[in-house]
């Protein structure tokens, strides 16, 4: 039985140790919030934050996150106040919405790492999320306003 | 981003308002709100605008009826439909907004709520072809004013006064002689009760009393639901009982199975079905391809469970395609002359005759779509009913389609259109809706098919393959006397009927013959291609290839002549005037030619705009370029100018992109302002790395590892984008797609301004490392 904190619930699971994090999230504890793109960590759209570093979901194990803290888009605030979702909402960020959760928890990791990064230290940073539908002007521009106070 | 100063100028719909009359009855129809002001029973709106639109030749036309659209419940909440799918445009916003903004609804106050599939109801819920806002600006105006007529006319018969005395103000209709007011909430049984007024007899808002439209100033209605993790896309519908799928695919088009075994995929834990998946032979339409589908507990389960299957396919009639043969039979085929489409004048001799001749051969390869938001769809198959939950972009065809392939009626099918994560034309076909339905019929319990992004790299629709031979013949001045434009592509006709070898009109129509170039001389070819694998629409289709070549070739006739970008440019387009090239049965996005000509008086206006507001000419530093292109499409106008910044090693940066729109009258600068930014991205992406290739019938790319597409890291660092204010009555046109064709082109001008090098075969990829 492999016990993991989700957003500050205990949740176990008895099945395949090596079910991606993602699957685990999505399928069987119904938050759907992080989103599936490549399956391959090379898009970001599942990122979650697993106590305080930002984690690709879906190469992840659930065995791999037994006993830690996960956060998901559904856990980063309780209101959805968080300044980086507040930043996204000002600066009109997304188009199709889809990546966008992976964005924000990347930033939300960016922001406790590094408070104040500079927008070459942001487009460094989130280089490894994509946008298909391309806001990463504003993308920026909302991690930028969000260090800066929303 | 930047605007042109907001024109808050939308004059021209009040005149010349007509419709056939329709007997309408008070028909209570609802949208499950009790006690409300519920309309229904459809009315055909047909030329009832100043200007005409293709919409009403859309299959199901349009739908102007507030019954059907508009439902006002007793505690005021306004709730209005969305009847088009939500893929990043905004249109699940913008179109309800338009709704509101007639009928003088508080935007606060007013929930939108998806329509289902049902085109006889809605009218055409086809999203694709950027044509929302463009066919449905005036028909939601009508809906809002007969709304806001409704309850005007409710409030006053209460007060027992003229209805020319009240007024719907701010979601509110007052008698301002009395100082009486009443809500709209309070007003909504009795406004059930009135007839819909005539469409003919609407008083539409004067435009300079706008709240909302052209304002841009409301965010999206999702937007919140979206930063929470909330929005529902395909993916995250979630039934009872709900079994998860993947299935695996023949990898080459045609392809068939053989034989499966599913020994090893059921010993994985959460694996608890293998089971074959019916296909369709080639060309398969939008049907699915068939495989082997995985059922499982949970999706991982069914993707560890599918690469455990054993599997036997015959690769059928595509086996052998390679995109480097194919190429070379492109290209061969366009050095011969090919079906001429147009001809004005005589081609062939002006090129004999002309004092220099440029030939520009390019090529623009396969291009795969891969929105965020992978093909994905739930179906809940009981009997002979089907209810679906889909990104779909076309929820009419879905449920045709599904009932079709069920064998069961079109109104036993209840398609449910989720968000869309990213669409691009991938979602305009409902092969992954079809799959599900199948599997959920077999399984009897609801079932979701998940498509990964191998799948979709390796079985989606792909953005044709094509050469583009440009021949232009220059005189002693440097004038442009004659054009050759030789287009070889495989068509999207491909992929519903065998045999087809050539481009359709819809195609030749995007950037082919309706060359806008003032050229005595013009032969516009289409030599025959055969596709080897399916071919579908891709963000504004064919006027990639189109515009990459005419607008390079504009870049290539300025560096022969050793004369300005822009001013080759402005004198190839030459006169104010409206184009009629000499081509049977032009087709012009759908749209009457009358109220969408090709106007280059528009077309010099964006390039003017945005070489002053793009500055161009410019100092720029060493090592830098500027590019510009322009191009029409979806009846839009736009300009761009990109900056480009090579170093020493070959690599390439984008420090500044500007874009010029002429979109006529439009509803929401600030989302016509993100689409443009987006579309700048979508242009580098497709320029520095876009690419599919096939090898043995197999496209050989998995993921966004070997088909990139632009990270932040690479974006340009600023894109402008500049509205041109319409002129009275300019109808609405595009705004989803013509961003992305001038971009790869303007791209490549600078590249040539900034290193000497032209570039004439994308992706751009190593070329500038040489």
């Amino acid at each position: 039985m492999i016990k993991v904190k989700i957003n500050g619930q205990e949740q176990s699971w008895d099945g395949d140790p090596d079910l991606p994090l993602l699957w685990f999230l999505r399928d069987e504890a119904g938050l759907t919030g992080t989103k599936f793109g490549c399956g391959q960590a090379l898009c970001g759209a599942c990122t979650v934050i697993v106590d305080k570093e930002a984690v690709r979901a879906c190469i992840t194990s659930i065995n791999d996150v037994a006993g830690r803290e996960i956060t998901t888009i559904e856990g980063l605030h309780p209101n959805g106040d968080h300044p980086v979702q507040k930043a996204w909402r000002q600066v009109d960020v997304p188009q199709c919405g889809f990546c966008q959760a992976g964005q924000i928890m990347q930033a939300a990791a960016l922001l406790m790492d590094n408070p104040k990064p500079s927008h070459e230290q942001i487009r460094e940073a989130m280089s490894g999320n994509i946008c298909r539908c391309g806001c990463y002007q504003r993308i920026e521009n909302a991690v930028h306003l969000a260090s800066t106070g929303v | 981003m930047n605007f042109v100063d907001n024109p808050g100028k939308l004059r021209g719909f009040e005149k010349s308002i007509k419709v056939e009359k329709v007997s309408r009855r008070s028909i209570l129809k609802g949208l499950g709100i009790t006690g409300g002001f519920v309309l229904a029973a459809p009315v055909m709106s047909r030329q009832a605008f100043a200007y005409e639109t293709g919409a009403g030749k859309m299959p199901h036309g349009v739908v102007v009826d507030p019954r059907v659209f508009v439902s006002v419940a007793p505690d005021g909440i306004v709730t209005i439909l969305a009847h088009r799918s939500e893929m990043g445009t905004g249109v699940r916003t913008s179109l309800p907004l338009i709704v509101a903004e007639e009928m003088e609804a508080d935007w606060s106050r007013v929930k939108v709520q998806q329509a289902h599939g049902d085109e006889v109801k809605f009218g055409n819920q086809d999203t694709d072809g950027s044509r929302s806002t463009r066919h449905y600006l005036i028909p939601m105006r009508q809906i809002g004013a007969s709304a806001r007529t409704m309850l005007e006319q409710a409030a006053a018969k209460r007060w027992g006064v003229p209805a020319t005395e009240v007024k719907a103000v701010n979601h509110e209709v007052v008698h301002s002689a009395s100082g009486r007011k009443l809500g709209f909430g309070e007003l909504a049984a009795d406004a059930a009760k009135e007839s819909v007024p005539s469409i003919e007899g609407l008083k539409l808002k004067d435009p300079k009393d706008f709240r909302y439209l052209t304002k841009g100033q409301v965010g999206i209605v999702d937007l919140h639901d979206i930063t929470t993790g909330k929005a529902r896309y395909g993916a995250d519908v979630r039934l009872p009982g709900m079994k998860y799928a993947v299935i695996a695919r023949p990898p080459v088009t045609g392809g068939k199975l053989v034989s499966f075994d599913p020994a090893e995929a059921m010993k994985v834990s959460g694996v608890e079905k293998v089971m074959e998946v019916r296909g369709w032979p080639w060309p398969s339409k939008f049907q699915p391809l068939g495989g082997v589908a995985v059922i499982a507990r949970n999706t991982g389960a069914a993707i560890k469970g599918r690469d455990a299957l054993k599997l036997v396919w015959d690769d059928g009639p595509n086996g052998k395609y390679d995109s480097v043969a194919y190429r070379k039979e492109l290209e061969e085929a366009s050095r011969k002359p090919g079906l001429v489409l147009r001809k004005e004048g005589d081609a062939d001799a002006a090129l004999k005759g002309a004092d220099k001749v440029i030939v520009g051969e390019y090529y623009i390869p396969h291009l795969a779509h891969v929105s965020m938001e992978p093909p994905v769809a739930v179906a809940d198959v009981k009997g002979d009913k089907a209810e679906i939950w889909a990104p779909v972009q076309s929820p009419g065809g879905t449920r045709e389609d599904v009932a079709k392939t069920l064998g069961i009626p079109e109104q036993n099918v209840t398609v449910n259109v989720t968000l869309l994560g990213g669409g691009f034309g991938r979602k305009s076909k409902c092969d992954f809706a079809l799959e599900a339905a199948l599997l959920s019929k077999e399984l009897g319990a609801p079932v979701k098919v998940q498509w990964t992004r191998e799948d979709d790299l390796h079985n989606g629709f792909l953005h044709t393959v094509s050469v583009e031979r440009i021949e232009a013949g220059l005189d002693k001045s440097g004038k442009v006397i004659a054009w050759r434009h030789r287009s070889v592509a495989p068509s999207i006709a491909s992929t519903f009927a065998a045999g087809t070898v050539h481009q359709a009109p819809f195609e030749i129509g995007m950037g082919l013959v309706d060359m806008p170039f003032e050229i005595a001389n013009i032969s516009c070819e289409n030599p025959e291609a055969a596709a080897h694998t399916r071919i579908g629409w891709f963000r504004s289709v064919s006027n990639i290839p189109r515009a990459f070549a005419v607008q390079s070739m504009v870049g290539e006739i300025a560096q022969a002549t050793g004369r300005d970008q822009k001013e080759t440019l402005l004198a190839l387009i030459g006169s104010p005037r409206i184009v009629k090239p000499a081509v049977k049965d032009l087709w012009n996005y759908g749209e009457p030619f009358d109220s969408y000509p090709i106007d280059t008086a528009r077309l010099r206006k964006v390039v003017e705009l945005v070489a002053e507001k793009g500055e161009w000419g410019r100092q720029v530093p060493k090592g830098h370029g500027l590019g510009i292109a322009v191009h029409r499409s979806f009846v839009s106008y736009i300009a761009t100018i990109v900056e480009v910044a090579i170093d020493d090693k070959g690599k390439l940066t984008v420090p500044r992109v500007d874009t010029a729109i002429d979109c006529g009258t439009y509803v929401n600068p600030e989302r016509i302002a993100s689409q443009i930014e987006g579309a700048a991205i979508m242009g580098l992406s497709l320029a520095k790395y876009g690419e599919i290739t096939f090898k043995d019938g197999k496209v050989q790319q998995k993921n966004y590892d070997d088909f990139q597409v632009i990270r932040m890291d690479e974006s340009p660092l600023v894109t402008n984008v500049y509205i041109v204010p319409p002129g009275p009555d300019t109808p609405p046109s595009g705004v989803g797609e013509p961003g992305v064709p001038p971009f790869a082109p303007a791209l490549i001008n600078a590249i040539f301004a900034a290193t000497g090098k032209r570039i004439r075969s994308l992706p751009i990829g190593k070329q500038l490392e040489a």
